[in-house]
């Protein structure tokens, strides 16, 4: 047993490894996760400035508002960077040569994961060093980096997980567009934009039922709020539940992949 | 750069001259062109779909926007959404032609058509009133599906007319800046990778959120991009009525845009078949 845990374990961060270093090989491949993010937070609150002097809204910074949804795409993205990268793999016949090796099957899933995590650091620390060079300020203390954090790395497991599936599903770049498009639509139909607080009409409903409006909510917790239990705990359960589902689909899509 | 010395310029055995004959090819090139759109929709989907989704959210999220001090009179926030979703459309749906043309030139198809007996320019045309057809077809389609929604353009019928006309110009002038990329690179790749370019263009602009309402090098940064005077030109006849000014702003930048990029479509036409 002990072995088998060793093994899994070298055999993921064998393929961890080998996913990070694709970054320096093929940079083209991550760099759009890392600059979409910081083009995202200075846009966003470039454009929509004027958006906190809505009565209503929590912060009078519009970076704090934009800046934690910027670090959640990202990571999400350097999680479904991951499934990209699955998919090259799976048409250049190198996922057949893993999957014939004696790596156990878990390696395969814990592999790509540590990988997407490790990105996701990477995004979330790029984008609050340049947001707080753009004027970003916690209003939470120093535990307002550990929630951004905590959601960074929760979306980049769920995109993952997501990115995945889909690619043992569909085993070409046709699953690349599918999860690109549905974590964008996932994200945006949220408070990505506004608070519910100053939202009208269909979107409000959509976005209170949305767990990804928890997750922002776990991001923004200590860049528009005090730091408090009741802006974290509905973040957390999502990114926990999520992450379960998504690495469930990854993990029946592998399967499926070895039928 | 005229089109008959490009004409001239041909090495083709059999050089076409006669007017008629350049019309008939640009028609049968440019429906080629729209073929090829209506073939393949995944292409050009993303650019109907994603202004009116983007509309959507903004409208919902930012209603409570429109009273901010520096913010247009306007009945709601769908009416001044409009010319930047057209606008959005159109820049990103003039990159799937530019971006066919590169195809023809790496799959060889644009080699086949110099050694026929073809007018050079037409194969440009061809693509580039593809571009402005699908362009029309946005705008129109997007003012029909956001009216039931409480669109409401105080230009009217006329001003939908003029709209149309500037989507329509507007496609022509980036589809052409496009091609003149595409024929310069080769590389449908280098086309489809302007996309981020055409992204901060429109970020970096008036949009999504007036001008006005904009500080520090952001405002800067809209006020110089040209972009932001296009879309205004489409939300005056939107939001302000049917004015010359309004016309002029939507139809003028148009048309600019228009002249430049054809102008520069033609240079690197030219180069290529200089190259070969």
């Amino acid at each position: 047993m002990k072995n088998l845990q060793t093994s899994t374990l070298s055999a993921a961060t064998g393929l961890s490894a080998r996913n990070l270093r694709n970054i320096r090989r093929l940079p083209s491949a991550f760099l759009p996760a890392l600059l979409m993010p910081i083009f995202q937070t200075v846009a966003f609150s470039g454009t929509f400035y004027a958006i906190t002097q809505v009565p209503g809204f929590p912060t009078d910074r519009s970076i704090n508002w934009y800046m934690p949804l910027g670090v959640v795409m990202g990571s999400s993205f350097a999680g479904v960077g991951i499934g990209f990268s699955t998919v090259r793999d799976l048409e250049s016949g190198f996922y057949d040569r893993l999957r014939m090796s004696p790596a156990p099957r878990r390696a395969l899933l814990l592999g790509p994961l540590l990988s997407a995590l490790t990105r996701a650091v990477m995004v979330v620390a790029l984008v609050t060093i340049i947001s707080f060079g753009l004027g970003a300020r916690t209003t939470g203390g120093p535990l307002a980096l550990v929630t951004l954090l905590a959601a960074g790395a929760g979306m980049s497991v769920i995109g993952t997980g997501w990115g995945l599936g889909l690619a043992y599903r569909f085993k070409d770049m046709r699953a690349a567009a599918i999860m690109q498009l549905t974590l964008f639509l996932g994200l945006f139909l949220t408070t990505a934009q506004a608070p519910l607080s100053i939202m009208q009409g269909w979107l409000y409903d959509v976005a209170r039922l949305n767990p990804f409006t928890q997750i922002l909510q776990l991001a923004r917790a200590g860049f528009v709020n005090e730091m408090a239990w009741e802006h974290i705990w509905g973040g957390l359960v999502a990114i926990v539940v999520i992450s379960i589902l998504t690495t469930v689909f990854a993990w029946t899509g592998l399967r499926r992949l070895q039928d | 750069m005229t089109v008959d010395s490009l004409q001239h310029s041909s090495t083709a055995t059999a050089s076409p001259t006669s007017g008629r004959s350049i019309w008939s090819q640009t028609a049968a090139l440019s429906i080629r062109s729209m073929i090829a759109l209506w073939r393949q929709p995944a292409t050009v989907v993303p650019s109907m779909i994603f202004p009116l989704f983007f509309v959507a959210l903004g409208t919902s999220s930012f209603s409570r926007a429109i009273n901010l001090p520096g913010f247009p009179v306007v009945d709601s926030f769908l009416n001044f959404a409009l010319a930047g979703a057209i606008v959005q459309g159109v820049l990103f749906g003039s990159i799937t032609g530019a971006a066919a043309l590169a195809t023809d030139i790496e799959s060889g198809f644009f080699d086949r058509l110099l050694v026929a007996p073809t007018a050079r320019s037409s194969i440009l045309f061809g693509r580039l009133a593809g571009a402005m057809a699908f362009g029309a077809f946005q705008t129109a389609v997007f003012i029909a599906i956001l009216l039931p929604f409480g669109l409401n353009i105080k230009s009217g019928p006329i001003g939908v007319l003029v709209m149309i006309l500037g989507g329509t110009m507007t496609a022509l002038g980036v589809g052409a800046i496009m091609s003149a990329m595409a024929l310069r690179t080769g590389s449908s790749e280098a086309v489809q990778g302007s996309f981020p370019l055409l992204f901060i263009m429109l970020f970096f602009s008036s949009a999504f959120f007036p001008r006005q309402t904009m500080s520090g090098i952001y405002g800067t940064l809209a006020n110089l991009n040209p972009v932001s005077y296009l879309i205004e030109g489409f939300r005056d006849l939107t939001i302000d009525g049917l004015t010359t000014w309004a016309v002029v702003r939507a139809l003028g930048f148009s048309a600019l845009l228009a002249a430049f990029g054809m102008g520069l479509s033609l240079r690197s036409l030219r180069i290529r078949l200089g190259r070969q």
